[in-house]
C-alpha cells in the first residue's frame, strides 16, 4: 500500500540522517552536573559518605592490626600470609568472626549507598525524565548517577581507610612503643589502604548501579508524571 | 505522496489506556489526527480530557497501548532507544507548564544541554546558546540559576532550549498554565513569533482561550477523542483580520473576537463546569 511504502522510505531516510549525526554522551557534562547535585544535597552526601567511611575504616583497621600482630609475634605456623588480597582472603579464611563483621558492615554499607541513591533518583525523576527529552541517552543517565556515587565512594573509602590506619599505627604505637615503627612493613599496609579504597568504591558503585539503570529504563513520561 | 510528505505528526486510532484499580482507565479513545508543516495547533479541552496524555503520545514520550504516531511519516513505535533519543534531540522540542529546567545549571547551561548532546563543540553551543537567550529576550541573564529567574523568564529559557537543535516541532504542553495572563500573552506571542519566522510546526495543549487567536487550527479534545477540529479560517471569517493586537489580552478577544471566539471561550467556560468531575 502508498503508505506502507510512504512509511519504509521515512524511516530508511531517518536512519541515513541519523548516521550523520550522533547523539552524544559529554562526560565532561555528566561530571559537572553530578558534582552540582552533590553540593546541592551537600548534607545527605557527607551521611551517605559517612557511611562509607566507617565501614571501610573498620576494614582498614582489622586489616592493619593483622598486619601489626603478625610483625609484633611473627607466628611460623600462621595460615595468614601474603600481601594485598591473598594476604585478606587468608585472614579473613583464618578468623571467621572477623570475617563475619567485616562482611556485615560493607553488606551494610552496600544497602545504604543503594539506599541513597534510590532516594537522589526518585526526587529527581523530574530531572531524568527532561533531559530524556532532551536528548539523553540511557547511559548517560547511568553516567551520571555512577559518577556521583562514584565520588562519594570514593572520598569516603579513601578517608576511611586513611584514618582507619592511622588509628591501628596509634594503637600499635601505644601498645608497642616506639620501637614497632621499625618493624612494620609498611608497603604491606599501603597497600591494604589502596585495595580498601578499591573495594569500597566497587561497593558504592555495586550498590547505585539498580538505582541509576532504574532511572535510566524510566519512560520520560512516567517520569514527569511522577510527583514526589 | 506528496500530501502524505506535508504531515509532520500523523495519528491513526490512538488508544491509551492506563492500569487503574482493578481495571483500566482509557485516557485516549482512538484519536486521529493530521498535522501539516509549519502549522501552530492548540488543543484544547478540559481537564482530565486526555490532552497530556495525547502530548507525551505524539512527542514520543509514552507509547500508545493501540496505534500508530507518525512523525515525518515515521512509526515511532519501531524505533529503539537511540533512534528514540536522536528523535528527542533533533526533531522535537518540548516546553512543559513546569518549564522543567535543570535546577543546577544556568539559563545558559540549560539551553546548550541539547546541543551538548548533539555533540556541538562547547563554543559552538554557548555562542548559539546565547543567541538563542537573545532571541526570548534574556540575553543579559544567561548565567542566572532558574530560581533566581521569575516564572516567565524560566519558560523563555525553557523555550529557548526547545530550539536548541533546531527541531521541526515544537511541543508545548500547557506553556501558559503556570505564569500570569500578561506573562502568558508574552509568551504566546513568542511561541508565534518563531513559528512565523523558523517555520517551524507548534503543537500545544492548552487552556487558555489567547491561544485561539494565534492558532492555525484547534483541535477540540474530549473525554479521549477528538471533538472537532477548527480551522482558522472559520474563525477569521468572524473575528476579520488577526493583528498583533490580539494578543493583547483575552478581554480584547471577549470584546471584539466575534462569534467564533466567544463561541470557543463559551466552550471552555462550559467545559470547564461540566466536565470536571
Amino acid at each position: 500500500m502508498d503508505e506502507q511504502i510512504t512509511h519504509e522510505e521515512a524511516i530508511r531516510r531517518l536512519r541515513t540522517d541519523m548516521k550523520t549525526s550522533s547523539v552524544a554522551t559529554p562526560f565532561a557534562t555528566a561530571l559537572k552536573i553530578a558534582f552540582q547535585s552533590l553540593r546541592i544535597r551537600f548534607w545527605r552526601s557527607i551521611i551517605t559518605i559517612a557511611g562509607i567511611f566507617f565501614a571501610i575504616a573498620f576494614l582498614v583497621s582489622v586489616l592493619n592490626s593483622a598486619v601489626v600482630e603478625l610483625a609484633v609475634n611473627p607466628d611460623e605456623g600462621s595460615q595468614v600470609s601474603g600481601t594485598g588480597i591473598r594476604f585478606i582472603l587468608t585472614l579473613l579464611a583464618a578468623e571467621p568472626r572477623q570475617a563475619w563483621l567485616v562482611t556485615m558492615s560493607l553488606i551494610v554499607c552496600v544497602i545504604g549507598i543503594a539506599n541513597a541513591m534510590l532516594m537522589s533518583v526518585t526526587e529527581r525523576y523530574k530531572e531524568i525524565g527532561t533531559m530524556k527529552c532532551l536528548g539523553a541517552l540511557d547511559i548517560f543517565v547511568i553516567e551520571l548517577f555512577l559518577l556521583e556515587s562514584g565520588f562519594q565512594g570514593l572520598v569516603g573509602s579513601f578517608t576511611g581507610a586513611l584514618i582507619g590506619a592511622g588509628l591501628v599505627l596509634v594503637s600499635a604505637l601505644v601498645k608497642h612503643g616506639f620501637a614497632v615503627m621499625g618493624i612494620l612493613p609498611w608497603s604491606q599496609m599501603v597497600i591494604n589502604i589502596l585495595l580498601a579504597t578499591v573495594i569500597g568504591l566497587l561497593l558504592t558503585l555495586l550498590g547505585a548501579s539498580f538505582p541509576a539503570y532504574r532511572a535510566s529504563q524510566m519512560p520520560p513520561a512516567d517520569a514527569m508524571r511522577t510527583e514526589v | 505522496m506528496a500530501s502524505t510528505q506535508e504531515n509532520t505528526v500523523r495519528a491513526r486510532a490512538v488508544r491509551k489506556r492506563f492500569p487503574m484499580g482493578e481495571g483500566y482507565l482509557e485516557a485516549l479513545k482512538g484519536i486521529d489526527l493530521e498535522i501539516k508543516r509549519g502549522e501552530y495547533i492548540s488543543i484544547m479541552g478540559p481537564s482530565g480530557s486526555g490532552k497530556t496524555t495525547l502530548f507525551n503520545m505524539i512527542g514520543g514520550l509514552d507509547k500508545p497501548s493501540d496505534g500508530t504516531v507518525y512523525i515525518d511519516e515515521v512509526d515511532i513505535a519501531q524505533l529503539d532507544a537511540y533512534e528514540l533519543a536522536w528523535l528527542r534531540c533533533r526533531k522535537i522540542g518540548y516546553i512543559f507548564q513546569t518549564f522543567n529546567l535543570i535546577p543546577v545549571m544556568t539559563a545558559l547551561e540549560n539551553v546548550t544541554l541539547p546541543m551538548i548532546f548533539a555533540g556541538l563543540s562547547n563554543d559552538e553551543a554557548i555562542s548559539k546558546g546565547r543567541g538563542l537567550l537573545e532571541t526570548v529576550g534574556l540575553g543579559e541573564r544567561w548565567q542566572h540559576k532558574p530560581t533566581e529567574l521569575s516564572g516567565g523568564q524560566q519558560q523563555r529559557v525553557a523555550i529557548a532550549r526547545s530550539f536548541a537543535n533546531d527541531p521541526s516541532i515544537i511541543l508545548a504542553d500547557e506553556p501558559t498554565a503556570n505564569l500570569d495572563l500578561k506573562t502568558g500573552h508574552d509568551i504566546i506571542e513568542l511561541l508565534r513569533k518563531l513559528n512565523k519566522e523558523m517555520g517551524v510546526t507548534i503543537i500545544s495543549n492548552t487552556h487558555d482561550p489567547s491561544m485561539l487567536n494565534v492558532s492555525d487550527r484547534i483541535i477540540w479534545i474530549r473525554d479521549g477523542r477528538v471533538d472537532r477540529i477548527e480551522a482558522r479560517s472559520d474563525i477569521d471569517i468572524n473575528v476579520g483580520t488577526i493583528g498583533g493586537d490580539v494578543l493583547g489580552g483575552v478581554g480584547s478577544a471577549d470584546s471584539h473576537g466575534g462569534a467564533a471566539g466567544k463561541h470557543a471561550m463559551d466552550r471552555l467556560t462550559g467545559e470547564a463546569t461540566n466536565g470536571g468531575q
